[in-house]
């Protein structure tokens, strides 16, 4: 059974549509604006203010979250192109109540974090490097992480993090 | 220092105690403006102007007004009752700096939406509100509004020429701000001086960038009468004090909150008119009204920061020792007097740096232009100086044939100088006065964890005709620390008997609910768990100034410090009553009160029998205390592509005794990584015509992981005399030298090319530009490069 999102007076009344698509698990039915982005989908429409939206022109990946799997600018995709999809946010990684994941407590431990604004983008990131079928390269590491933008930490606690939560998930990597 | 009584050995100051905000923040359930969900709230967006400078000839809003969803459409006349943004407390003149100086500060109010005129591109001429941002946006584009450009200055010198075109009508010309201060007799000391070296240095404009970017939700009470505003503002307080004078409402009748805020860097320590406009909106409409500026709006329209050109000279003996210092400093305001004083004389008191300079005479000047304002950002003046002072420096040891690092060993101030007087005057007007810091030890271990000898050695055996030059940078800076006037603590034990402490400095990411907890469960001797932190909510604390300046941890710290120690004698003192037993011979044991014969109670139960176990302290701290560092730094030039990569960046800090050392160094590492995006990457670029051209993150640069190495960092602790904790700031300090040191590096690399580099930032088409002027003026003597 599919869950009914209600939703405020559609604001392009006439341009919408029905999707139906699965976030953290559970299926949902709305309909939506064509021009409604994903963040605001998300963040407005389901209440799932996690992602976070940072430049609103997909350069700082603040809004990160996985699309089957992928991670995906949310301020640069529209809900309507998500139909059919699952898509996991940063509260969907943890049940309430339960212990934070890896890739969440490798932030705790290393300092991974100041504001927070940046980091449910990250810790997206990181939780496709960690459920790669192999331990991603440090290039490829290297490469995902230079898709976020972090104005607090100077980064250098951010590559420990998610150094920690590689290890984690898929053993000790080459170090640097 | 003296270790106060804190008499349980709990100890969490000095312990890298694992953050508490962390766990929601990981969750996804911190709470930042844009996240606060209210019943019926509409949203509001804002009309701008696309010219630098331009009469207003029409403006007519029922198109936008008549679209669906939209509630209100309000310009200048619907706000025409409402007092104009002045950012008073950083206006003031303190008295002694009036006195003896008597600058010249101009106040110019900003009008909360332009009049008739506009004087930078993106001045707010008109606020929509609807039932949604989508819908707000919708409605800009239907007002119509008729602009008549106007001649445009956008550079700060021409701004000063007669005839410049000017920003304020009603001004005779476009000088906001000027001042001259001196020590000794700097003429002779220029006369009779060995060696004088005389330069242009300038810093660009830079743009703060938090990644959460400004937003403001505003709800009428209903019941009460009361407005609450949610705003990720750094100066809570102040935000509330300017909504309740421009609304005519009593200060208590407005309660501000600063929620989780996603970085601020200064950007969001000043008023904007946004704070004003969207409250406003919200009495009107009897509605909670929204508003977040997008990143387009953060880059063009809120606050810019650093703009500053230095005509500098040093005149030194022959051996290096500085007997004079002059500066010409002219500064970019933009298009209004934000926080006058504040950048400027920041500079001035900053420039001297940890160097024995007695001859000195600096003359400042601040221009408006058609850009955007500017105001403090994260270092605010000391990044300028120190970058005017240490390039200055690097062209002297050149000058003389000495090592850069020698001659500044020649020039600090040693430890047996201390206190140290300047001979200027600081912030608050009194005599400028180094409180503690060892500059030559912060040097001396700079200059060996860069391997300074292994740098020169790898240099001179390097051929000469390589495209990779190797270069090596140094700059030594301090700071005043811990700006009064003052900042509040309010400690009380809850009815569960455990404690909340309210401060008026809010965190943006720097941890207060960790370390404020450490320094409130040592004072109190309770374990930090049981001690809960709320910074920046105006109702769980009367007054309050903010966190800015690097003052947090000294001010609001303090007052938490002294908070606890008067909450501890004040339960010992209610338990002793209750039990009836001397209140020396009792301990606080977690949430409970002991005596060794075996007596004890809750402090829930002292709680509920009325004692009134709550302490506001105010901590107003008596001068400034200084923190230091010393900085280096090895980079690698490509002299065909002009690319500029760090092979080593070393840090040396000294922010006093550290209460959490895990957070201070995310602090240093934060701030160095802004330093450093400054020197290299970020510029905000005007054309002539006033208009911005890096509106984006594709144009206007932060860098990423990729581009920050990780440091070297080393620390030495001279504890701070002038506060109980022993601390000093260090929020800034990362930020203050990295520009400084890269150029040095830079250009220690190009020196064999002939290379002089007097500004930033270094992208490899600057270096290559700086390697072709280079080539042609010294194409004799430079070694073939190849193009």
């Amino acid at each position: 059974m599919s869950e009914r999102v209600d939703h405020p007076p559609l604001t392009e009344p006439t341009a919408w549509r029905g999707v139906e698509l699965v976030v953290n698990g559970r299926p949902l039915t709305a309909q939506v604006e064509s021009r409604l982005l994903l963040s605001d989908f998300l963040r407005g429409r389901l209440r799932l203010t996690g992602t976070h939206v940072g430049c609103e022109h997909g350069v700082c990946g603040a809004c990160t979250v996985l699309v089957d799997d992928v991670p995906v600018r949310s301020c640069l995709t529209l809900t309507v192109q998500c139909a059919g999809t699952h898509i996991r946010t940063i509260e969907g990684l943890t049940t309430a109540g339960k212990p934070l994941g890896a890739v969440q407590r490798a932030f705790h431990d290393n300092h991974g974090m100041q504001c927070g604004f940046c980091t449910p983008g990250f810790v997206m990131t990181c939780t496709a490097l960690s459920e790669a079928a192999e331990r991603p390269d440090e290039d490829h590491i290297a490469d995902e992480l230079s898709g976020h933008l972090c104005r607090c930490t100077g980064y250098r606690n951010i590559r420990a993090a998610v150094r920690q939560a590689l290890d984690e998930t898929h053993g000790k990597g080459q170090t640097e | 220092m003296t270790r106060q009584h804190s008499s349980e050995p709990t100890g969490y100051v000095g312990q890298s105690v694992p953050r508490v905000e962390d766990e929601r923040l990981l969750r996804g359930h911190g709470r930042y403006v844009d996240d606060i969900a209210l019943p019926g709230t509409l949203e509001a967006a804002v009309l701008r102007s696309p010219h630098a400078h331009a009469r207003i000839t029409r403006l007519e809003t029922a198109a936008a007004r008549d679209l669906q969803g939209v509630h209100a459409v309000y310009t200048a006349s619907d706000v025409a009752a409402l007092k104009p943004l002045v950012n008073e407390a950083e206006l003031r003149v303190p008295p002694g700096l009036a006195e003896k100086l008597e600058p010249l500060v101009r106040t110019l109010p900003m009008p909360l939406l332009a009049r008739e005129k506009v004087v930078y591109a993106g001045q707010p001429v008109a606020l929509v509100v609807a039932d949604s941002r989508y819908l707000a946006e919708d409605a800009l584009e239907l007002v119509e509004i008729g602009y008549e450009p106007l001649p445009v200055v956008v550079d700060p010198e021409r701004a000063l020429e007669p005839g410049a075109p000017l920003v304020e009508e009603s001004w005779q010309d476009n000088l906001a701000l000027e001042l001259e201060t001196g020590v000794g007799a700097p003429d002779t000391a220029f006369r009779e001086a060995a060696v004088v070296i005389e330069e242009e240095f300038a810093v660009h404009r830079h743009v703060p960038s938090p990644i959460e970017t400004r937003g403001v939700l505003a709800a009428p009470g209903a019941y009460d009468g009361r407005l609450t505003v949610w705003a990720n503002t750094q100066t809570p307080h102040r935000v509330r004090d300017h909504i309740a004078m421009s609304l005519a409402m009593p200060a208590d009748d407005v309660h501000v909150v600063a929620v989780d805020v996603g970085g601020g860097f200064g950007q969001k320590g000043i008023l904007y008119v946004e704070e004003l406009l969207v409250p406003f909106a919200a009495r009107a409409l009897g509605r909670p009204v929204l508003w977040r500026e997008d990143r387009n709006e953060n880059l063009t329209a809120a606050s810019h920061a650093r703009e500053q050109t230095h005509r500098i000279a040093l005149a030194a003996d022959a051996e290096g020792r500085l007997l004079g210092l002059r500066d010409r400093i002219l500064v970019n305001f933009g298009a209004s007097t934000m926080t006058g004083l504040v950048v400027p004389y920041n500079s001035v008191i900053h420039l001297l740096g940890p160097y024995r300079v007695p001859h000195v005479d600096i003359a400042v000047r601040a221009a408006l232009t058609h850009t955007t304002f500017t105001s403090p950002y994260r270092g605010a003046g000391r990044p300028e100086a120190v970058f005017a002072m240490e390039r200055a420096l690097d062209r002297l040891a050149r000058r003389l044939g000495l090592e850069p690092s020698e001659l500044r060993r020649r020039n600090l101030i040693t430890p047996e100088e201390m206190p140290y007087r300047t001979g200027l005057l600081d912030r608050s007007g009194e005599k400028q006065e180094y409180d503690s810091g060892d500059f030559p030890e912060l040097l001396r271990r700079a200059v060996d964890h860069i391997d300074l000898r292994g740098v020169r050695k790898r240099q001179s055996e390097a051929a000469r005709s390589g495209d990779q030059r190797t270069g090596v940078g140094f700059a030594v800076y301090l700071e005043a620390t811990g700006l009064g006037p003052f900042e509040s603590a309010r400690l009380t034990v809850r009815p569960n008997g455990q404690l909340r402490l309210a401060i008026g400095a809010p965190s943006q990411g720097q941890g207060h609910r960790t370390s404020m907890a450490q320094i409130a469960a040592d004072a109190v001797g309770v374990p930090m768990e049981s001690v809960d932190v709320l910074g920046g909510d105006t109702d769980a604390v009367p007054h309050g100034v903010g966190t800015i300046a690097s003052r947090a941890l000294v001010t609001a710290g303090n007052a938490t410090h002294r908070a606890g120690l008067a909450l501890r004698t004040r339960i010992l003192d209610a338990a002793a009553e209750r039990l009836g037993v001397p209140a020396e011979e009792l301990s606080i044991d977690g949430t409970r009160v002991r005596h060794p014969g075996g007596a004890e109670t809750a402090l829930a139960a002292l709680v509920a029998d009325g004692a009134e176990l709550s302490e506001t302290a105010y901590f107003r701290p008596g001068g400034f205390t200084y923190a230091s560092g010393a900085h280096a730094a090895v980079v690698d030039v490509d002299t065909r592509t002009g690319h500029v990569s760090i092979e080593k960046y070393v840090v040396v800090h000294d922010a006093g005794r550290i209460v959490n050392p895990v957070i201070a160094e995310g602090q240093i590492t934060g701030g160095v990584a802004q330093g450093i995006a400054g020197a290299l990457y970020e510029e905000m670029i005007y054309g002539p015509d006033g208009q911005p051209t890096t509106t984006t993150y594709m144009d206007y640069l932060l860098p990423t992981s990729s581009e920050i190495p990780d440091l070297h960092l080393d620390e030495i602790v001279t504890p701070s005399a002038l506060n109980d904790l022993g601390v000093k700031g260090l929020g800034e300090g990362g930020a203050i030298a990295p520009q400084a040191v890269l150029t040095n590096a830079v250009e220690d690399a190009l020196t064999p090319l002939g290379v002089v580099v007097r500004r930033g930032p270094l992208t490899p088409d600057r270096v290559r530009g700086r390697i072709r002027e280079a080539q042609a003026v010294h194409s004799e003597q430079a070694a073939p490069v190849p193009s």
